[in-house]
């Protein structure tokens, strides 16, 4: 199950990166709404676009930024997660604190009013890459906390205190000792993020928040869906399936690791 | 609510089924016709107006309706603490209208100045009792509010008390109550349309009516395009936060005419509204017969001409990249509101026809109060795309976007003078045709209006959308029209038969 599931991520990511049958953005309005064909395999959408070419595209900047973005949450929990644990006392208390607050904020909300108050004269990369920093960086809180916790239980182990006795500086001791140690879980915390970021900017492209067009992502794509009809139109699903299927590969590869510490 | 507050379609639509006004326009006809006034005269240099009011009618608390309630109702309305949008329609300049009554059945209302199109503006003011000490009251509407679930529906009912009567006497109305269902989801709307739960929706958007048309489409209503317009503006504010090459591409008249001249407005009318639309001329649509500038058209798609345009006015293009004479390529970003499917696929549509001239478009959706803030507030925006509902067809209606004072002024709000000679020429002419009840006079103001904007082109308009609506089996008496609102305005003489399946 588990190699199943990392054949399916492996084709995933190469076919996203495989050449675009047409342009995403290429409007064939003369058929729009057209039903699967030779020429367009998943038929188009409302624009007359053709929606492989779009979902082919969406899965690259969905699941590459989103990958991109857990990146950057798990380094930076590793870091402050790392120093609370590490430190203790005033610097934990801190850290524990601006973690609640992060946690305790909609983010959504958040979301909505940082995107307004965003330059409007940015092309939709990066729009999208600030869509996905902004998720990286609201999104450190929760495995912060997992890394603290982890660290904490690590600073009383043997390691750690022959480390200690040998007169290691506090750097070496977090990024030589710790970290590696807390690997799995940043592994883990990493996989559980990534589709968490993916369904994120799904919300926020269901809402018509997300990616700018003409860039197409899974969010925007799940629009369709919207409008009912699937009955007849059953190649609609194919972002949803598609979506689904990847979120439920990242869950199953690490479905029977045990990562307790 | 005071229904004189009433500010958005969903307390215009209570409004409008539960109170009662001296003179109705019929949707249908467009002509005004007696209502609680029987009769009025208007003199002949349009500054005052004389109405004789319906005797025996009576408000459901049983007290009768008299000249002492009109007056105390543009009293109420005339406030200034009330603040109430209607009141802006009988504000002017020269001061404020007068209304005293003339015996228990006649009033006389007195404009300070000549006032156009004077009958119209009394169907926007609901009469309510001089007696009440708490608004809202029962007023004299054919429906009365009954039970309210907030959040979910208001049920209407028949007013005991209501004075008409049809033509083979019956009381009106014919229906005992009407319940408005609050419903988000116009999917879900649609389904509990089909279920034969709701009986109207008075406005689907195209792809709704399209599915519907699809599976019951002796229940689609197309009635034809409405008054409503999309459009598309530059910011052309000196004051607004965007660059100086922008301000000056914005503030070029070929440059406007150009980038219109790209935009395939018959192609958002057949793709994003499915041919239930009509490319735009100006901002009056063909419907409005009274005062559509016969033999405008909407502006070619002639993108060989956009481009001698653009080449006249110092841009060239390099590379598939359009620059002006400075050097800058050409790029800026359009604001629209988040949810709003059509605006959002018109937008893309738009990008691409651009993207031919070499002009890059940044597509930016908002959630809605941020875009006001932009537009209205901090100017912070660099082209809007948005659309204006009219619900009245005088141009009177439109003085509060084309006037450059007015602070819905849409490329340059709350001028406080005319920053160029065609603005300056559209505020006289608006005032001009405002300040006279000859139609003639105001026709040629207002056609002259219609030349400037499309000479300049501040406002790209893009079309009219149709007037789309469901209409149940079961009822009867509907007769669709491109006026709001669209299927129920003759909600008193319509009837509903017993169910026999959905929709």
């Amino acid at each position: 199950m588990k190699a199943l599931a990392i054949g399916f991520l492996i084709a995933i990511v190469l076919a996203a990166l495989a050449p675009l049958p047409t342009r995403y953005d290429r409007q064939f309005r003369d058929s729009p709404n057209a039903r699967p064909s030779r020429q367009f395999p998943l038929g188009t959408d409302d624009l007359g676009r053709d929606r492989l070419s779009r979902l082919i595209y969406g899965t690259r900047v969905s699941l590459l930024l989103a990958s991109a973005a857990a990146l950057l949450s798990c380094v930076t929990a590793a870091a402050l997660g790392g120093v609370a644990g590490l430190a203790g006392g005033i610097a934990d208390e801190v850290i524990v604190g601006v973690a609640d607050l992060f946690l305790s904020l909609p983010w959504l909300f958040l979301l909505l009013m940082v995107r307004a108050c965003l330059p409007l004269n940015v092309s939709p990369t990066i729009s999208v890459a600030i869509t996905f920093l902004l998720l990286g960086a609201l999104g450190w809180a929760a495995p912060a906390r997992v890394v603290r916790a982890a660290v904490r239980k690590f600073n009383n182990a043997d390691f750690m205190l022959q480390a200690r006795a040998t007169g290691c500086p506090t750097s070496k001791l977090l990024w030589r000792h710790l970290m590696p140690n807390a690997m799995p879980i940043l592994w883990a915390q990493l996989w559980i993020t990534i589709p968490a970021y993916v369904l994120a900017e799904t919300t926020l492209g269901m809402l018509g928040l997300g990616v700018m067009e003409p860039l197409p992502s899974w969010g925007n794509l799940l629009r369709e869906l919207e409008g009912g009809g699937i009955a007849g139109h059953p190649w609609l699903l194919a972002p949803a399936l598609l979506l689904a299927a990847v979120v439920g590969s990242f869950q199953a590869i690490f479905e029977r690791e045990d990562y307790s510490v | 609510m005071d229904p004189l507050m009433m500010a958005d379609q969903s307390a215009e639509a209570i409004r409008y089924l539960t109170e009662g006004v001296l003179i109705r326009i019929n949707r249908l006809t467009q002509r005004p016709e007696p209502e609680l006034a029987t009769s009025w005269k208007v003199a002949k240099d349009g500054t005052k107006i004389t109405l004789q009011l319906r005797q025996g009618v009576r408000f459901p608390d049983g007290s009768p309706f008299t000249s002492e309630d009109v007056v105390e109702t543009f009293r109420h309305l005339l406030d200034p603490a009330l603040h109430s949008p209607v009141a802006d329609t009988f504000k002017t300049e020269k001061g404020m209208v007068k209304v005293s009554a003339q015996g228990p059945f006649a009033v006389i209302v007195e404009f300070p100045a000549p006032t156009a199109s004077i009958e119209s503006i009394f169907d926007q003011v609901a009469i309510g009792s001089a007696r009440v000490t708490q608004r809202p009251a029962p007023g004299l509407g054919p429906f009365l509010v009954g039970e309210r679930k907030s959040g979910v529906s208001i049920v209407l009912k028949r007013n005991p008390s209501y004075w008409k009567r049809s033509a083979d006497g019956k009381q009106l109305p014919l229906v005992d109550a009407i319940r408005l269902d609050i419903e988000q989801n116009r999917d879900l709307e649609l389904l509990r349309f089909r279920r034969g739960e709701i009986q109207l929706i008075d406005k689907l958007t195209p792809d709704l009516y399209e599915r519907l048309a699809a599976d019951a489409p002796r229940t689609a209503v197309d009635a034809g395009p409405t008054l409503d317009s999309e459009f598309l503006w530059f910011n052309q504010a000196k004051r607004a936060p965007i660059s100086e090459p922008t301000k000056e591409w914005f503030r070029s008249a070929p440059f406007r005419r150009a980038v219109s001249q790209a935009i395939q407005r018959a192609d958002l009318c057949r793709v994003v509204y499915r041919g239930h639309a009509t490319p735009a001329a100006g901002p009056v649509a063909p419907s409005n017969k009274l005062w559509f500038k016969q033999g405008m058209s909407p502006e070619a798609f002639d993108p060989a001409a956009a481009a001698k345009l653009l080449a006249g006015d110092g841009f060239r293009f390099e590379n598939g990249v359009l620059r002006d004479h400075n050097g800058n390529a050409v790029e800026f970003s359009i604001i629209t509101n988040a949810g709003n499917k059509a605006r959002e696929r018109m937008a893309a549509m738009i990008q691409e026809d651009l993207a031919k001239l070499g002009i890059k478009i940044n597509m930016v959706t908002l959630d809605f109060p941020s875009l006001i803030e932009r537009i209205t507030r901090t100017l912070n925006y660099e082209a809007c795309l948005l659309g204006l509902v009219n619900v009245d067809p005088d141009p009177t209606e439109l003085m509060n976007v084309l006037l450059s004072s007015a602070s819905n002024h849409p490329w340059n709000p709350s001028e406080r003078t005319p920053e160029t000679a065609w603005e300056a020429e559209i505020d006289r002419l608006m005032l001009a045709q405002a300040a006279t009840a000859d139609y003639r006079a105001r026709k040629k103001c207002f056609d002259r209006v219609q030349e400037i904007l499309r000479e300049q082109e501040p406002i790209l308009y893009l079309l009219h959308p149709n007037a789309l609506s469901a209409v149940s089996k079961q009822v009867t008496g509907v007769k669709p029209t491109t006026f709001f609102p669209h299927t129920f305005w003759d909600a008193e003489h319509l009837t509903v038969t017993k169910a026999e399946g959905g929709g």
